[in-house]
């Protein structure tokens, strides 16, 4: 089975962010892989590797698929370093500022032309942060949606998945055949770090860079312009006051409650 | 009509969500309540939907939302949009409702904006990103905007409407029903408030050791929800969903007080517009005192029992 994890390299969490032109200013961050598609990277592993050492071949196979500039490449190679297979980018320059629907289309495009009947997402690119792109893929699919997994099985045999849905709404448990969307929440593993060896072998790995014309999507229909949603304006929040610290010695609880009272809050 | 607005509501009561999306709504134009329910569940939520400025209530009934969820609820709601092309769908933010309003996007081929805080009579949005270090404007430009709202962004007016209801059933086509929910186990509703929407939280983290007394204790005295580090969730101690931060919840209320939290940036995401930050942590350079207003160094077991003592015995 061909197994796809849709992979985003974003800003690294801990960077300070800018913005120019009210977009993010991608330049001047580092940029890694995006932490939370690494527990869906992880939860794939774990399910074909045992698989695939069983039959002795690689029967199943885990392709990393990424929407992003050229750079976007070494969160890939970090992925393949953990152990997926191979890897498709697609990138080009008239995707620049493309909105989640646009995003959506061209992944939805070369998963439907991919031959996948599962694809692994993250719940949430730590930068946009907007836990929408695995519901539009279903959407666009027309495939299951089974999102926010704590806990995934799968039968690659029956072609049955079957997640624990976890949210702040409780868990709910939900099943489907494939081909399903599924995405991950941060709970569900610990992800591994890459080994000497695995990333050793990622350099021989491919990273398949298409251009949209290669995916078969019009420039038209991705990108700034047709985007429908237009950001207008960003300001940077002034930065907070510098709080009061104080030492307990013997009152500080005193102490937080006279602030809370002096502010009104109580 | 011009603004739908999807109302949340579980075993029976309404979400306080659904005040404030018709608030929004009513600067757009009229609003329609939609009800998404069981068969025969509608009737008895009317009088709790009509606590909104809404001018008419549509109640869709069908076994499908229970049984297929999301999918079922994102193709109700798209039928109703392709129906009724209001200028806007607004749904409040969360897990679910984001991934409604994105399935629903797709669908009508509609722009969609997730997380605002405010929107406008011309559906221009605010959202507050990274962190809150931004305040950002946008707006759609499709016919029909799909913007989800973060729960207690408005002060709700109490009114009392009397909105039309229509009543009308849905049915998924078999092709849709992939996906079958077998069980559910809702997250347990104590006495204490939900914590979006409260005005104040109490939080506790790796720092409470797993003794989460002294942080309800207070959490009661000030009528507050409780909410949780990572750490605090993962080790058990406390229910995920109570869980603040990145892959938790968002919160912004008046007062936020964060017991033996470090800091992380992941809990921050969660926490860092709430008005007012109160800190409790043993080590001085805990980067939670970067963005607090006001911190303790010091124990939480003796700085919290001595706040609720002194709180307990204020004259109220
Ligand atoms: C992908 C990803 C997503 C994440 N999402 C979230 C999220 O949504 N929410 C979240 O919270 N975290 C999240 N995290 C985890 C985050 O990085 C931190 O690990 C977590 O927030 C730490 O929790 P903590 O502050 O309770 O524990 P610690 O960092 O261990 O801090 C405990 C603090 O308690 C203090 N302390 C100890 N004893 C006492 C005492 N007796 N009195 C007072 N202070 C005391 C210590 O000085 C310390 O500062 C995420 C991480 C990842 C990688
Ligand atoms: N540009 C992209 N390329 C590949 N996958 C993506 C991209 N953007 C988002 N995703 C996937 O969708 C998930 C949710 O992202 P988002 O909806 O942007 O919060 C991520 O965790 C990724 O798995």
């Amino acid at each position: 089975m061909k197994i796809a994890v849709c992979v985003k390299q974003v800003p690294d969490s801990w960077a300070e962010k800018k913005m120019v032109d009210g977009r993010l200013d991608r330049e001047s961050v580092d940029a890694v892989l995006n932490d939370l598609d690494e527990y869906a990277i992880e939860e794939v592993l774990r399910l074909v590797e045992p698989l695939n050492e069983a039959a002795g071949s690689d029967a199943h196979t885990v392709t990393l698929l990424s929407m992003g500039p050229d750079r976007a490449s070494e969160a890939i190679r970090k992925g393949l370093s953990m152990g997926a297979h191979d890897a498709i980018l697609v990138s080009d320059p008239a995707l620049a500022g493309s909105d989640a629907l646009a995003t959506s289309k061209v992944l939805a495009k070369v998963i439907a032309d991919g031959g996948f009947d599962l694809v692994f997402c993250g719940t949430e690119s730590t930068d946009a942060r907007m836990s929408v792109i695995p519901a539009m893929l279903a959407e666009r699919l027309g495939w299951a949606h089974l999102t926010f997994a704590g806990a995934v099985r799968v039968d690659l045999d029956g072609k049955k998945v079957e997640i624990d849905r976890m949210t702040e709404f409780g868990v709910e448990t939900m099943s489907a055949s494939l081909p399903a969307v599924v995405s991950v929440i941060e709970k569900i593993n610990e992800p591994r770090y890459p080994s000497f060896k695995g990333i050793m072998a990622a350099k021989k790995k491919t990273i398949d860079t298409r251009s949209l014309a290669s995916v078969g999507i019009e420039s038209s229909a991705v990108g700034a312009s047709a985007s429908w949603s237009r950001v207008e304006g960003a300001v940077a929040r002034p930065p907070r006051d510098k709080g009061v610290k104080v030492e307990d010695s013997g009152d500080g609880g005193e102490k937080l409650v006279d602030f809370l009272m002096e502010k009104r809050l109580v | 009509m011009s603004a739908l607005i999807l109302i949340d509501h579980q075993d029976g009561s309404v979400a306080k969500s659904g005040a404030e999306l018709a608030a929004f709504g009513k600067r757009i134009g009229n609003v329609t309540g939609v009800l998404l329910v069981a068969p025969g569940e509608g009737d008895g939520l009317v009088e709790a939907a009509s606590s909104a400025e809404i001018d008419s209530l549509v109640i869709v009934e069908s076994s499908d939302f229970k049984e297929h969820g999301i999918t079922a609820m994102a193709k109700a709601l798209t039928s109703l949009v392709k129906d009724r092309n209001p200028k806007a769908l607004l749904i409040a933010s969360s897990s679910r409702g984001k991934e409604i309003a994105a399935r629903v996007a797709v669908a009508t081929e509609s722009g969609i904006i997730t997380d605002a805080i405010d929107i406008d009579g011309d559906r221009k949005t605010t959202q507050s990103v990274f962190g809150g270090s931004f305040t950002v404007s946008s707006s759609v430009t499709t016919p029909v905007a799909i913007v989800t709202i973060r729960p207690s962004s408005i002060d709700a007016p109490s009114v009392t409407s009397t909105p039309s209801v229509e009543k009308i059933s849905f049915s998924l086509a078999d092709s849709e029903r992939a996906v079958k929910i077998s069980k559910v186990e809702p997250a347990v509703k104590g006495g204490r408030p939900e914590l979006t929407e409260a005005k104040i939280v109490v939080s506790g983290g790796r720092g409470t050791n797993g003794d989460f007394k002294p942080v309800e204790a207070l959490a009661d005295l000030l009528g507050a929800a409780v909410g949780a580090s990572r750490a605090a969730t993962d080790a058990g101690w406390y229910p995920h969903t109570h869980q603040v931060g990145q892959t938790g919840k968002t919160v912004s209320p008046q007062l936020y007080v964060a017991c033996g939290i470090s800091g992380a940036i992941q809990h921050r995401a969660g926490m860092q517009t709430s008005k007012t930050i109160v800190a409790i942590n043993k080590d001085a350079e805990a980067p939670i005192f970067d963005v607090a207003d006001f911190g303790v160094v010091g124990d939480l077991f003796a700085v919290l029992p001595q706040a609720s003592e002194r709180l307990a015995k204020r004259p109220s």
